[in-house]
């Protein structure tokens, strides 16, 4: 059976079973709806994994699932290769996100990364230790922070509720998604220049590593079903 | 299967006795050369990392915690050296050591994630030009008929064309900060020269600076809403005065950033180096290049051909190890399957971080015993 991993859940689920349903392909969960166990009608040889969007790029990036539904970002963050783990095969056009750096409004003297390096130094120096940086993608962070060579800054966790960390001085910054400027505006943040770390939506991801051999034609009734290109697998 | 560092056949019998044998073998000339034998940790506190080399240590070093907070597997052997050697040591000090040291690795033809290095420092404060030979004699004295290529450089001339600026103290720490990023380096020196003019005439730019010099900055201050986190107003107008003292600095002449450039694209024998550093005439580079002169006289006193060494002005500046004056490599020609044999340099500054006001000159290198029997072998 071809493993298709979607969204055990949520507003990303509901709007995945409709991407499906357009193209003629109907996911169900089970009838038990606690039963984390689903159905796919229109394809033979297709089983539906419901998982939560955050495990989907592991199960990928391991091969233990053929295809998944996630956000980019998950997938860049998560797995430490993603560009020879995965295969992105179709942009679903929802769960837009961008992942950006934002810092208090009233640094008025803050714009892009440049000056963040700049502050950095200033600030190590007058309070002892790194500028903090609050975040989830500590990865796509760090990766980003260091094509701008920003130096002195310190990564710290935030799993949630980033934008308070600032007001609550665990962080002078923070690198969250968002997908509309009303939380930072209330937490009087603004977002830095230079574009944002990465911008991100639902997408249908294949797995590199998953044995496909047996499931050829599963996959290629699914294709043409979707309208995907296969010729990168 | 490859078992451990570019060896097969090297976990047990003959072929790891070969690399003990060869391992002890180095240790022991640097014994002969006064070395006291050290075993530091393998496992670091990763704060004092962190500090050193900042968040990118993630990326290179292997990450571990528990509850007395996070650790790191050592990357190197400096760090824990230089630790050992603040704490107890007696000056001047020589350690050698051999061990495991772990790097995170990525992308095809990736190296070992772990290899043994055997190393040898010297902590001295005297005579800095005698140690920096006595450490590079050494090393070639140990890999002496490998077939090896040797390259030098010297971090030191970089930083002392940058103090030889003539212009504010504030841009000369900026470039020493960002020595050790060559990419965000150059942007540097383009945004404080050509690029000068532009980045103060930008709108937004000028309009805060006008603000500034009508004394109207706190004015803008507070309609940027209100002051939350822990950098607080006063750094804020603090940077925007350090924002108006630039934009009032003239701009670095072509003169200027091309000294930089042509000791950083600086390439030749080690002789020709100096007499190009001196044909540039330039006072402030005097004394760098005098430390050049003498490092190569007692180079040649130890019986090493100087005019035989190639040199690169921007050698040694990608490294982790925070190399501030001479720095070296041995590399096998025509192997890409290995890694560089041999590195060393003086990391005075690294010393000056983790020390304080104890901060002792000192100058290492290793030799990685695996590439250079998997050399041999072949």
């Amino acid at each position: 059976m071809l493993k298709l991993g979607v969204p055990s859940k949520g507003r990303l689920q509901a709007d995945t079973f409709r991407w499906f349903s357009d193209r003629g392909i109907v996911l169900r969960r089970s009838d038990d709806g606690r039963e984390y166990a689903g159905a796919v009608e229109g394809v033979d040889g297709v089983e539906l994994v419901l998982l939560s969007a955050g495990e989907i790029p592991r199960e990928l990036g391991a091969g233990r699932i053929h295809l998944g539904v996630t956000g980019l970002d998950m997938v860049r963050e998560k797995l430490p290769d993603p560009d020879r783990q995965v295969l992105a095969l179709a942009e679903l056009g929802f769960g837009f996100a961008d992942l950006i750096v934002a810092v208090p409004k009233f640094w008025i003297d803050v714009d892009c990364m440049d000056d963040l390096d700049a502050v950095a130094a200033t600030f190590r120096a007058t309070h002892g230790h790194r500028l903090r940086v609050a975040t989830k993608y500590h990865k796509l962070v760090r990766a980003f922070f260091q094509k701008h060579a920003v130096a002195d800054y310190r990564i710290v966790d935030s799993q949630g509720a980033t934008e308070g960390t600032i007001k609550n001085l665990t962080a002078e910054a923070i690198a969250d998604i968002t997908t509309s400027g009303a939380t930072l505006e209330a937490n009087h943040l603004k977002v830095l220049g230079d574009g944002p770390i990465l911008k991100s939506q639902a997408t249908l991801f294949a797995a590199r590593d998953a044995d496909w051999d047996a499931v050829r034609p599963a996959l290629q009734t699914l294709a043409t079903k979707l309208n995907l290109d296969l010729s990168g697998l | 299967m490859i078992e451990r560092a570019y060896l097969d056949d090297a976990r047990s019998g003959a072929g790891l006795e070969a690399l003990q044998s060869e391992v002890a073998g180095i240790l022991a000339q640097f014994r002969d050369a006064g070395a006291q034998v050290v075993e530091p940790a393998s496992l670091l506190k990763a704060e004092t990392l962190l500090d050193l080399y900042g968040e990118a240590i993630r990326a290179r070093a292997y990450m571990t915690s528990d509850d007395l907070g996070e650790q790191v597997l050592r990357p190197d052997f400096t760090v824990p050296i230089v630790e050992r050697h603040l704490a107890l040591g007696l000056e001047p000090a020589r350690y050698a050591y051999a061990g495991p040291v772990w790097r995170k690795q990525a992308g095809a033809g990736r190296r070992a994630a772990e290899y043994l290095q055997v190393g040898f420092e010297i902590f001295d404060r005297e005579d800095p030009a005698r140690v920096d030979a006595e450490v590079f004699g050494l090393i070639s004295q140990v890999l002496d008929g490998s077939g090896l290529s040797v390259a030098t450089g010297d971090v030191g001339l970089v930083l002392a064309a940058i103090d030889a600026l003539g212009t504010s103290e504030t841009r000369k720490a900026a470039l020493r900060r960002h020595v050790w990023r060559p990419a965000r380096f150059q942007r540097l020196l383009s945004r404080f020269g050509a690029d000068h003019t532009a980045r103060f005439s930008a709108p937004d730019m000028k309009a805060l600076l006008d603000a500034y010099r009508r004394g109207e900055a706190e004015k803008l201050l507070a309609k940027g809403g209100r002051q939350v986190g822990l950098r607080g107003r006063a750094e804020v107008l603090g940077r925007i005065a350090q924002l108006s003292e630039e934009a009032e600095t003239p701009a670095l002449t072509t003169g200027e950033t091309d000294l930089i450039s042509a000791i950083l694209t600086l390439k030749g024998s080690m002789p020709d180096a100096l007499a190009f550093v001196r044909s540039l005439g330039e006072p402030g580079l005097v004394p760098a290049a005098d430390q050049l002169e003498r490092r190569m006289e007692t180079m040649e006193a130890r019986r090493i051909a100087t005019a035989k060494l190639p040199f690169e002005g921007s050698y040694g500046r990608t490294s982790l190890e925070y190399y501030d004056g001479f720095v070296f490599g041995f590399y096998a020609p025509g192997r890409d399957d290995l890694p560089v044999i041999a590195t060393g340099g003086r990391y005075d500054a690294l010393t000056r971080v983790l020390g304080g006001a104890d901060a002792v000159p000192a100058v290492g290198a290793i030799i990685r015993p695996e590439a250079l029997l998997a050399l041999r072998a072949t």
